[in-house]
This record gives structure tokens, sequence and C-alpha cells, in this order.
């Protein structure tokens, strides 16, 4: 477990009801002001709590024309553009790319994107098809972000987290054959339910489970785990109700379903696919879960639209200095290395990621820099392909969602827009994150990823074969303005460095999803960068 | 998970696959893949291969973006053979730390390989025990 080491948005109110309980407080507030009021405290005083994010930042006050450097027009970068603009700062952003956007990425037919080592891959993608290198899902509970879609008009589709119809694969179960998500699902849960019941009919629970209890526990079990009379999980249409049938109910003569045999627990156990399960489960994953119509860098494009006249693009960042009254930062065009810049303004947020900025040399504190230097960046892999025909719609019923494996690839995420529809369509045909394969697909030259992805997801796909037509694959460790996915803290790291990490040191703060409890996320990468500009701005109009 | 040998074996591929895909495996031929967090790969050559030309690419030279992987080749901080060690096990700024992915071994091995490929010639083998060492 984490240590929470949020940097402090809106935690002074639990200071001001420490004297009253806090239902007291509510109550009487409920009753003075009424529910929307009431609403808006509970979540102040920590209930009713999904977010930390509390609606549209307010900066009061004047900042008296101080101007503001930013370092990166990622989520984080151009959060702080926007909203420092509104609030009367004069505000210049610097970007590596010669896009917007960073990490929130989409590539499309057309698009070229060239990977350290210098290899250049053309994305072959029809019009209209895409892949989402970096983030692809939205939680329901990263409020801040759905908010900015919101302001800045980004439409969203949901996003199939849990497709029942798609498959879990372990390739030393069931003669390598993949199993629906929705027979695993209900036959573990429904043997495991038996099993319980069992031991409840047997008197083993009763030290633990009063005998009132007991009867309720039974009929919860039958209800949850489709039990028959006798508290047995197995072949009857009740249980096909939940795993599917041999024969489906039709219309008509010879309309009558056929049960479907419900596969052992012994062989879901030794194939380990309910390790697959807490994908739907852990609360990053539950539904609601949402996508950019069209893209995730709709997002990026969003902002940039409104600040896109501020950021100078192809600015490699070389140097950062600061003196009592400015910062100066020294940068390169990256498409003529040869000609030194340098921007000064009265304040810094740089949202570089760590894995650059560790290595530019920069004027901040020891404790800063030993935080910036202490965080390794993961290994993370996605590869899209292509295919003539979207055949996991037509032949498997598979309309968007995510299939599980425990071959290389991992992961083979479904489309989750244009359902069916005849023509071409593209997977995600890889997701690595971390551990050892992220690293052996990393190493690989691009066509190899491809190549691979094709050959691995075969087993669960056999129509790869005759259906494939091109793809592209992105290695985060491989890509020029990140050097890695995402930071990796370890926990030691975070509790020893953290908090060194968020402070602002003279004029300069840190922004990004490094400096967030949500890594990889970009929730994270706005939440760090609201934080970081409402603990800036009071300093400013305080001097 | 234990360190089991697991190679995918090549899949008898239907003969309609793209003919890229296809062009691309048969020159690169049998590649091991770990089954869980560890690597399976022993060798030197091999963890070099399949790990670090991830980052620092097929000549050892690393590699250049808004920040840089650097170059092995020809390297004098593998002069001190304790300093590779410290490197791949703890890591170093963004580089992540192999100590928890490779045994020590493994950690020998590709040390090894840096230290005698890429224009580097030091001749002082390190051992597993060196690596054990090491960690502590």
């Amino acid at each position: 477990m984490r240590i929470p080491g949020w940097c402090g948005l809106n935690t002074s109110m639990h200071d001001e009801a420490a004297g009253v309980s806090r239902r007291d407080l509510l109550s009487l507030i409920g009753v003075m002001a009424g529910s929307a009021a009431m609403y808006h405290a509970m979540t102040s005083l920590g209930f009713a709590s999904e977010s930390r994010y509390r609606g549209p930042v307010r900066l009061e006050g004047d900042p008296k024309g101080a101007s503001v450097l930013i370092l990166g027009a990622g989520l984080a970068g151009m959060t702080a553009a926007l909203e420092l603009r509104k609030a009367g700062y004069q505000v210049k952003v610097l970007e590596f790319n010669n896009r917007a956007g960073g990490r929130n990425w989409t590539l499309r037919g057309g698009d070229r994107f060239t990977e350290l080592g210098g290899v250049t891959q053309a994305c072959d993608f029809e019009q209209g098809l895409y892949v989402n290198p970096g983030p692809w899902r939205i939680p329901y509970h990263h409020r801040a972000l759905l908010d900015y879609c919101r302001r800045l008009d980004v439409t969203l589709e949901p996003f199939i987290q849990l497709n029942h119809n798609a498959y879990l694969h372990a390739s030393r179960a069931f003669g390598g054959a993949p199993q629906r998500i929705r027979t695993v699902k209900a036959d573990f849960q429904g043997q495991v339910s038996e099993l319980l019941a069992k031991a409840t009919r047997q008197g083993k629970l009763n030290e633990a489970v009063t005998r009132e209890d007991q009867e309720i526990l039974l009929q919860a079990l039958r209800s949850w785990g489709a039990l028959d009379r006798n508290y047995s999980y197995n072949a009857n249409l009740h249980a096909s109700e939940y795993r599917g049938y041999a024969t489906a109910p039709g219309g008509g003569l010879a309309a009558r379903p056929v049960p479907s045999d419900p596969v052992a627990l012994s062989d879901i156990l030794k194939s380990q696919l309910w390790r697959y399960l807490q994908n739907f489960a852990n609360y990053n994953f539950q539904t609601t879960m949402f996508q950019p119509v069209g893209g995730m860098d709709m997002i990026g494009k969003a902002f940039a639209k409104e600040i896109g006249d501020i950021i100078r693009y192809n600015a490699k960042v070389t140097r950062i200095q600061q003196s009592d009254s400015a910062v100066t930062v020294t940068y390169v065009d990256a498409t003529r290395p040869s000609i030194t810049e340098t921007a000064t303004a009265d304040w810094c947020i740089c949202t570089i990621p760590l894995s650059i900025l560790s290595q530019i040399p920069i004027d901040v504190g020891e404790t800063m820099k030993a935080a910036i230097d202490a965080v390794p960046y993961a290994g993370s892999v996605k590869i899209g392909l292509q295919f003539k025909r979207r055949f996991w719609e037509e032949d498997d019923a598979i309309y968007g969602g995510i299939s599980y494996t425990d071959l290389p690839i991992r992961q083979i995420g479904y489309p989750n827009t244009g359902y069916n529809r005849t023509g071409r369509g593209v997977l995600l045909g890889a997701y690595l994150f971390d551990g050892a394969n992220a690293y052996e697909f990393t190493a690989m030259s691009p066509e190899e990823r491809v190549a691979r992805a094709v050959e691995f997801g075969t087993a669960i796909h056999p129509q790869y074969g005759a259906e494939f037509e091109n793809g592209i694959a992105v290695a985060w460790h491989r890509v020029p303005f990140t050097l890695g996915c995402s930071g990796d803290w370890s926990d030691d790291a975070r509790r020893q460095h953290y908090d060194n990490l968020c402070q602002i040191d003279g004029r300069i703060v840190l922004a990004g999803e490094h400096a967030s409890e949500l890594p990889a996320w970009q929730e994270g990468a706005i939440l760090s960068s609201l934080d970081a500009i409402v603990r800036l701005h009071e300093r400013v109009v305080k001097t | 998970m234990a360190l089991g040998k697991c190679n995918y074996p090549m899949f008898a591929l239907a003969g309609t696959l793209a003919l890229v895909a296809s062009a691309v495996l048969a020159q690169e031929g049998q590649r091991t893949f770990s089954s869980g967090y560890r690597f399976v790969e022993m060798s030197g050559e091999e963890l070099y291969n399949n790990v670090c030309r991830g980052c620092h690419m097929m000549d050892g030279k690393g590699a250049t973006g808004a920040g840089s992987y650097p170059s092995l080749a020809a390297n004098p901080n593998l002069e001190a053979a304790s300093y590779p060690v410290t490197m791949v096990v703890q890591g170093h700024r963004g580089m992540p730390p192999f100590g928890g992915m490779m045994n020590d071994d493994q950690v020998a091995a590709v040390v090894n390989y840096l230290r005698t490929h890429f224009g580097n010639n030091y001749s002082d083998a390190v051992t597993g025990q060196d690596v054990r060492d090491a960690r502590h």
C-alpha cells in the first residue's frame, strides 16, 4: 500500500471541522443551506469522495503581469497553460515534439513515427482507423480529466473493459483453446458458491456465521452462483443463463435451449485463468470507462486549440537555471540543433518526464534533485494491427473489450467503436506493461514486434493468418520524448522523495503523472498540475 | 515465478499469413520469451539482445532524443566491474533496476558480455558471488 503523499488540495476543511462532529455539522448545513450545499460539504469533508478534483480551479487575486514558462505541452503542461493564462499570467510553453499532447497520442493512417535507434514506421491504417499507443481508457472517477473533456468539447464514448464474450487464454490449458470470459466467470463463481454452501450446510461455518445468517448466506450463494435447488452448480438451464447455452434458445419449432456443461473447478484453478478476473474488479477498471471518439489525442488537440498559439514546438530543453528574480531555460531547436535559444520568465512549471529531466542541468536544491533522480521509467509496448475484416465481430461476436492471455502479447484489445460494420478494423494486438516481455518486445525491431504479435495472436484468433494487413508498434523506452512509459516509483522511493519532488523550489515547480499518486494516468498529470498552479499562484499573489 | 526456460515455439502459420510477417520471423528465427516477471534468458549475449538492446541499441552506442541512453561502446566507466553490476542491479535515474528480474548469474553474465564487447576488453570476469555481495 502506498502512503497518501498528496500535496494538499483543499485539506484545510478537515481542520476547521475538528471541533464539531462531522455528522452534526452536516445536518446543520443541510438544514441551513439545502442539499447542494450539503453535498459540497460532504465531499469537502471526505465523504462521497471519489476524486480529489473540486471543480474548475479558481485562481483569485492579481498576478500583476507575472510570467510563467511551462516546459512540456502534455496534459499537465497544457492544463497549467490554460488556467494560468486565464488567470492573467503571461504564459509560454516549450515543447520537444512538433505537436502538442505528449503521451496523449493517437496514430492514424498517414502518420509516421521515428523511434530511438532511427527506425521510422509509416502507419498504413485505413482512414478512420487508429491505435492509441499511450493512454486508451478513462475511469469514470477521473473527474478532472472528464471535466476538461466537457469544457473543451471532447466527445466521449464507452470504453469496454469487460466484455463477457471476449477470451481468457492459457497456452497450456484447455488444449490451448481460448475460453469465454463469461464461462470462466460463471463457472468459478458457481463452483466456489457450491463449495461454500456445502461447508455451510455441514456446519463448518458455525463458529463464523450465526444460524440466522447461514440461511441468508445459502440463499445468497444460490442466487450469486446460479446454484440449483440442492445448492449444486451443474449443467442446467438456470446455470446456462449465466455461462451460456450449448444450444441457444430459438424461435418456432425446435426452439428449446440445451444447457452447456460447466468446466470443472480443478481445471479453472490449474489453468490460472482466474487471475485475469481482477481486471474487471479493480477500482481503476470498473464501469463506466470512456474513450474520446476518434482517438485519445482528441483531448490534446482540444487543449492545443485553446493555447496552441503560445507553444514553441521542436524545443529541446538543455538547461534550467534560476536566480532570485527569474528562471532562464536554454533550449535548441530540434530541427536545427546548432542554434541555442533562451527563454526567461518569473516562474517555471516543468513537466518534463524525470527520465529526461534527470539528465538536464537544473538549479534546484539537493533534495529535489535527489527526487528527480530517484524514479526509473517503466517499459511498455503497444502494437496496432489492421485486418481486412472485423472477424472478431463477424466470426466471434466480440464487440469491444479485451482478451487476456499468458502469451507474451498479454492482451488483445478490440475497437470500442464502429461496431458491426463490414470492412477493415484495427486491433490492439499486444499491450505489455512492465515485466520481462515488455523489455523483450522493446529490444526487437518494430517490424519484428508486429510479426511476433501476429504470430502469437494467431493462437487466439486463427483468422489472423488470412486477414492481417499491416501494423505499427510503439515501445515506450524507444519513444524520443519520454524514454519510457511512466514514472515507476517504488514504495521506498516514494516515501523518501515524493514530497520533495512536489515542493516549489525557488521559482520552479514540477508537474506530471510522476508528481501524482495516480502514476501513468492522465488524471494524475492534470491533478498534479492543478495542485502545482494553486500553490504557485498563492505564492505569486502573496509577493 | 520459477526460472523455467520457456521457449514459445514458432507456430505453424497458415500459408496465407502476410508475407512481411513470415519473412521477418524467418530472418529472426527462434527467440526466447519469458513467462513471468523474471527473465529466463541466461547467456550474456541473449540477455543483452533481449533486454539491454531496447535502450542501448544493437551497437551498444545508445541513442538520443529529448534525453539520451548512454553509449556502452569503449566506455571507461566499465573498467571497474562493480560499476556496471550496480547499474544493472539498482538502476540509475530513469534506468530501471534489474536486480529483481535477473538472478546473480544472469547479472554477471550480462556484465561480462558488456565488458568484452562493443570495443570493451576487460578480462577480469565478474562472478555470481560478486553480484551477490554487491546486492548487500
